[in-house]
This record gives structure tokens, sequence and C-alpha cells, in this order.
């Protein structure tokens, strides 16, 4: 018996494992390179399922229970899939006190469901972070991870209605 | 690397900038990026191509003024255009040579008037992702003179003598840390960078990071020498993908040129960094809980001491300072430390970045010596409260810091003077507000945001922010009663006094201080029911503003 399980073998035969497999293998598959890789299989996946997770701690050799620690610790991950579309508002000070709030609120009343949800037909996904660093032309909305600045609620509610009438 | 290819390597940058008769810098920073400047820049290019001007079109890093954006300067008139657009390219390039575009002015007005750049040096005049720029204006000078003509002593003797302090937030200082470190015995020594820049408002480093890495990469190298460390870390967050992007470009350009890895510049010193990316928790601003992070854990802040310098990342010795600060390092080294003393006030030296957003006619990121007013920041560079509203208070510090009101306008800005006002510098944003926020809801966003990033380890903290959470809430409904008040004014000191690490320790100020300046706009919500903002919950038919 070896001492070590035996790393496990790709989840499948999806091409994007190899890049996750990559992460850890540049990090020499050492333990700490756990938030790198989750950081990985997120960028590559879109989120963190149950088996992604699995295979990425048998691979590092850490308990279930740390990676699942880490995992909901930081708002960054997420476990489950995003919608087709996600629409991030930012909720930093600089957009607070520029109106953000009212942004959520009508990105909420237009998709019918609340900040952190998809909506049912899984097209679009609405949240809310915590400063995007473009406080300068507060507030700001990022519509597929593209950033638009000095939002207001009508363009908001125009993009949305873009995607949901799609 | 001797000073002779360094010098070669300037000379050649400067050849190639001497070929063009004008430069035109196109400011690609996210703000300006996500205005499609980067169509700007090419379309540009194209344009001076076709009629034949000798032009060289640069992409450079954030300018400052980001209301403005996208930003161009021209060289060598120092026009600056704003709000430009692509179809304006064809008339940027008939301007060279003549008179400016009258309508793309930026109306700046005084936003550049007192500013003093020592961090954005290069703003604007350097191309992020080509290390040989950052040499052609003095780039990599100190690392070389460092490893070259001075012992590690002598480093820290001249960072000391700068009276540098932490820019993160806390003001520790720079020259007694490093020294602490390089004391330390050990065999394994790490340098980290705090580039967690998670107060919400501000944006300095993410600025420094997209504009000018190669400025703290270096300074991370002078900081290895004089601490004996030979492995760095730059922790960022994941929200700037482009700091990001233009950090691993960085790193790659320093190692081609042989900034960083092994015998940098012909000597025994070897020095590599690495880049870890943050996942969104603001706790892990804390040095203890970036070191967990960076660990692969989670962010949990753990008690000190011992102390970072003595045991860190992964128990060795490690010496953690903010982005802004390995920034200030090179230019002291290349001007010495009584240059950087020079400026100042007698006990915060040098200059800061700030980030001003808010309510304020001219947004965007700013240099000024320490010793500055609010008021001149504010009003002068920032151009005042726009629509005829009146200033209320500006934040700064943010979750950790306080509002100040009209009346301390005239605070000269210091480590020292804000912390006596109630406030403190944090990272450098600043956040200005008029008279349509109302204080009470500005203090339960931040407790609000003080609760949700509360990493849960300490029960004050964890506990503590949700009541006062949940008391605030009930005064911005208007339900609450006197008592209430008391009772959250006991937990602010409780909280405050009882928590594991910053986050919790601070997490009180922001109602603190507005307690302290504005403590009628509570009284309002209590015992009249009313919102003089006409924000709350408690009066939302009273439209006070129309």
């Amino acid at each position: 018996m070896p001492l070590y399980a035996e790393r496990p073998p790709l989840p499948s035969e999806d091409k994007r494992w190899r890049i996750v497999n990559g992460t850890m293998r540049k990090h020499g598959y050492s333990r700490n390179a756990l938030i790198e890789t989750l950081h990985t299989v997120q960028s590559s996946f879109g989120y963190l399922d149950e088996p992604a997770i699995k295979f990425v701690v048998r691979s590092l050799r850490v308990p279930l229970s740390q990676a699942y620690g880490v995992v909901t610790f930081y708002h960054f991950f997420s476990l489950k899939p995003p919608g087709k579309h996600t629409c991030t508002v930012c909720t930093g000070t600089a957009c607070y006190i520029k109106g953000a709030q009212k942004l959520v609120a009508e990105a909420e009343k237009r998709l019918h469901i609340r900040t952190g949800e998809t909506t049912p037909d899984g097209e679009v996904s609405l949240a809310t972070v915590r400063c995007v660093g473009d406080c300068g032309r507060a507030p700001v909305v990022l519509f597929d991870g593209e950033l638009s600045a000095q939002m207001e609620a009508p363009r908001l509610a125009a993009q949305l209605e873009r995607w949901t009438t799609q | 690397m001797n000073v002779e290819e360094l010098q070669q390597i300037a000379a050649q940058a400067q050849e190639e900038r001497d070929k063009f008769d004008y430069e035109v810098n196109v400011c690609m920073g996210t703000s300006c990026l996500s205005q499609h400047s980067d169509r700007i820049r090419d379309a540009i290019a194209k344009e001076a191509e076709s009629c034949g001007k000798k032009c060289h079109v640069r992409r450079t890093g954030c300018m400052g003024p980001c209301a403005a954006g996208p930003m161009v300067l021209v060289e060598p008139a120092g026009t600056q255009y704003g709000h430009v657009r692509e179809g304006d390219a064809k008339d940027i390039v008939s301007a060279l040579g003549g008179d400016p575009v009258a309508r793309l002015d930026p109306r700046l007005g005084s936003y550049f008037e007192g500013q003093h750049f020592v961090v954005l040096e290069n703003v604007g005049h350097i191309d992020p992702e080509k290390v040989d720029e950052y040499v052609a204006r003095g780039g990599y000078e100190a690392l070389l003179k460092v490893l070259t003509e001075m012992t590690p002593a002598q480093v820290i003797e001249q960072i000391s003598k700068s009276g540098l302090r932490g820019r993160g937030g806390g003001g520790y200082p720079t020259g007694l840390k490093w020294d602490t470190v390089a004391k330390v015995k050990g065999a394994q020594k790490y340098v980290i960078c705090n580039g967690d820049e998670g107060d919400p408002g501000a944006f300095m480093d993410r600025s420094v990071l997209e504009s000018d890495p190669q400025r703290v990469i270096e300074g991370m190298a002078i900081a290895a020498y004089a601490i004996g460390a030979t492995k760095g870390y730059v922790y960022v967050r994941a929200e700037y993908p482009l700091a990001v992007q233009r950090l691993t470009v960085a790193l790659r350009e320093a190692r081609r040129r042989g900034f960083l890895g092994n015998a940098i510049c012909e000597t025994t010193f070897s020095f590599d960094i690495d880049i870890r990316l943050g996942a969104g928790a603001f706790v892990c601003g804390e040095e203890t809980a970036l070191i967990a992070s960076i660990e692969g854990k989670r962010g949990t802040p753990r008690p000190r001491p011992p102390y970072p310098a003595v045991s860190g990342l992964w128990g060795d010795p490690t010496l953690i300072n903010n982005v802004e600060t390995f920034a200030n390092v090179p230019p002291i080294i290349r001007h010495g430390g009584e240059w950087f003393s020079s400026m100042g006030t007698a006990r915060s030296k040098g200059t800061k970045v700030f980030a001003l957003t808010g309510k304020i006619q001219r947004t965007g990121l700013v240099e000024v010596p320490m010793g500055m007013t609010l008021r001149q920041i504010i009003f002068g560079i920032g151009g005042g409260v726009p629509d005829g509203r009146k200033f209320k208070a500006v934040q700064t510090g943010g979750p950790s810091g306080g509002c100040l009101p009209e009346e301390h306008l005239d605070l000269s800005i210091s480590y020292d003077a804000l912390i006596s006002a109630g406030s403190m510098m944090g990272s450098g944003g600043m956040i200005v507000m008029d008279d349509t926020s109302c204080m009470v809801s500005v203090a339960r966003f931040f407790m609000e945001f003080c609760m949700t990033e509360s990493c849960g380890k300490c029960v004050p903290c964890r506990a503590g922010t949700v009541q006062m959470y949940n008391l605030l809430t009930k005064i911005c409904k208007g339900e609450a009663t006197r008592r209430d008040l008391d009772q959250l004014t006991e937990l602010c000191e409780v909280v405050g006094a009882t928590s594991l690490c910053g986050l919790g320790q601070t997490a009180p100020n922001p109602v603190l201080s507005t307690l302290r300046y504005f403590r009628h706009e509570y009284l309002a919500h209590i015992d009249e029911k009313r919102c003089p903002a006409g924000v709350c919950e408690c009066s939302p038919a009273v439209e006070v503003h129309a």
C-alpha cells in the first residue's frame, strides 16, 4: 500500500479539467494551492460543484471539510451555477452614496428575484459586489463582467429587458 | 545588470522616444478602459499613420481625473483632453503641433493645483507593461544602488530617516517594521505586499498596480534585500482583473530583464515574487488573516503576538506592507530619506494618495503632501459639492474610519490629526456626502458591511455587529427609544475594546463619529420619528429635497 492515495483521474474528458490540473501541478500539488485551484475551477466552470471540489481535495490531499470551509468563507466562490447572464451591482461606499440601493431595487423588481438568485429560466443572475474600484464614476454595474459606470435605473432596466426578451 | 547596462536600457528607450515628434498617451486604467479607451488608442494610431505625423501612441495607467475620462495626454505640449470618443481621433491628430481641440478640454480647473506626485510620478507617461519605459524614468536605479553600494542596515536607516509610515491605514513606522524583521533570525523570510484593498470606495492600490507595477516590484525587492528575504507574494483582490493582468506581465518583464530571479544584477541576492488572488473577504486585509489566506485557509486572524515579523507565513519571519508603502520606497532610496522627510507634517511624512469620490465635482485619484487641509482637497482639487447642494460630511478610513463634518474641514491631514478627530487615515478613500445623505443610514451601511464581513472567530465582533446593526435599523425605521441609543453606545465601547482584530476593534468607529458630530440626526429619528435627509424608512412621505 502506498503511504498516500494516488492522485485521482480527471473527472471527465472535459478539457477544462486539464487547466485545473495545470494549476495544481504548477504549485506542486501543494496543500496551500487550494484557493488558487478553486479560483481556476470557478473561472473555468463558472461555479464550484461537488464533483469539482472532491476532485480538488483528493488531488491536493486536503480534508473535504477544509475545502468546504474555504469555499463558504470567501464571497467570490459560488456553489450554484450562474445564469446565462449576470448583473452585478457594486455596493461599495461611493456607489452607496450615489444610490446603488435604488439600482438593486430596480433590478430585483424587473427580474422578480432577490440579490444572489437566478431567474427560474436560468437567464439572469443578480449579484452585488463590494467595490470594483471605479468609484470615481459611481454608481457602477457589471453586465456579464463588463463595467458600466454612472448607471441610472432606466439604463439598467433597458439592459435587463434586452436580456430577458432575447 | 550593472549601472552601464541600466543606463543603456534607459538610453535605448529614450532613443525610441526621440524618433517621434509627439506622444499621445491614452489612459487605459479600469475606468477609462470601460469606456473603450483601447479603441480610442487604435483610432488615434491609425489616424496618425494615415496623415504621416511622427506620433507615438501609448497606453498608460490611470491619470487621475476619472470623472473626465477617457483621458488623453499629448506631449510635449502637455495638453490634456477629456471625454474623448473614437470619433475625436482625427481632430486630436490634426491638432498636434497646433492649438489644442477646444471642445475636448477636460475642464479640470484647479484639479492638479497643490498635488505633488511621488507615488504617481510616472502616471500618464509610461506603458505599465513595458519595463524599459520604467527604467527610462529612473526605475531600478534604486535597486541597483542598494545592491551595489548599501548594506541592508543602511537601507533600513534611510527608510527610518524618511519617516515613512504604513500607507495601508495603521500608520506603523515602516523603518521600524523592517528593522524588526531584519533582526529576527531565520533561514527563510518572506515579503508580502498587501493589495487586498477591501475598503469599499477606495482604489489607490488598484491604480498603482495597474499604472506602475514595476515600482511596487522594485520596492519589494529593496525590502527583501534589507530584511534578508528571498521570496515575495503580492496578494491582490480578484475583483481587480486588470491589476492582476498588468502585474503578471510586469513580473515576467522584470524577470526577463534580470530584476527578479537568481543573482539579481550580478550579485548574490536572489528574490522572486508570486501573485496570490484574494477571494472577496474584507478581513483578509488584516495581516494574520492575509497570511492564513495565502496558506490556502479561511482568512481568519489570530491573536498577536507573535507578530508576523517573528512568526508569519508558514511560521517564518514575514514583512507585510501595503502597495503604496512599497511604491514609496524607490524614490526614498533614490533621493535619500531626508528628501522624503522634508515633505509633510512633523509626524506624517511624504505624500498620500487619496481616492476622491462621492458627491463631488471632480472625482478621481489625487496625491497630496501630508498636512494639506481637507478643505483644500475637497473644494480646491475636487471643486466642491455639485448641483448647488450643501457639504455635509467627508468619510475617510472606510468601514474603520469616521465621518467628519464641516467644522473639521480645516483639519490638516495626518495620521494623528485624523485619529484625534474620530476618524482615521485608512488606505485613502475619501467619500464626500452632501445634505441628501442621512448619517444614521450611512452608519448602518458600514455596520452592515462589518456584520457580513466579520469572520466569526471572536464573539464581540460576530455577535456585536449584528446587535449594533439591528439597533441602527430600529433607529432608521423610527422605532427606537433613547434607551436603544444608550445601548448602542455601550455596545460600541464593548466591541471596540474586546474584539480580536482590527475589523472588530474599529467597526464601531462610523457609529461613534456620527454620534459625535451628528447626534441631532439620531435624535430626530428617535424623538420625532423623522429622517432629516428624507432617506430613511421612517419618513417615506417627506421629500425634503425635491
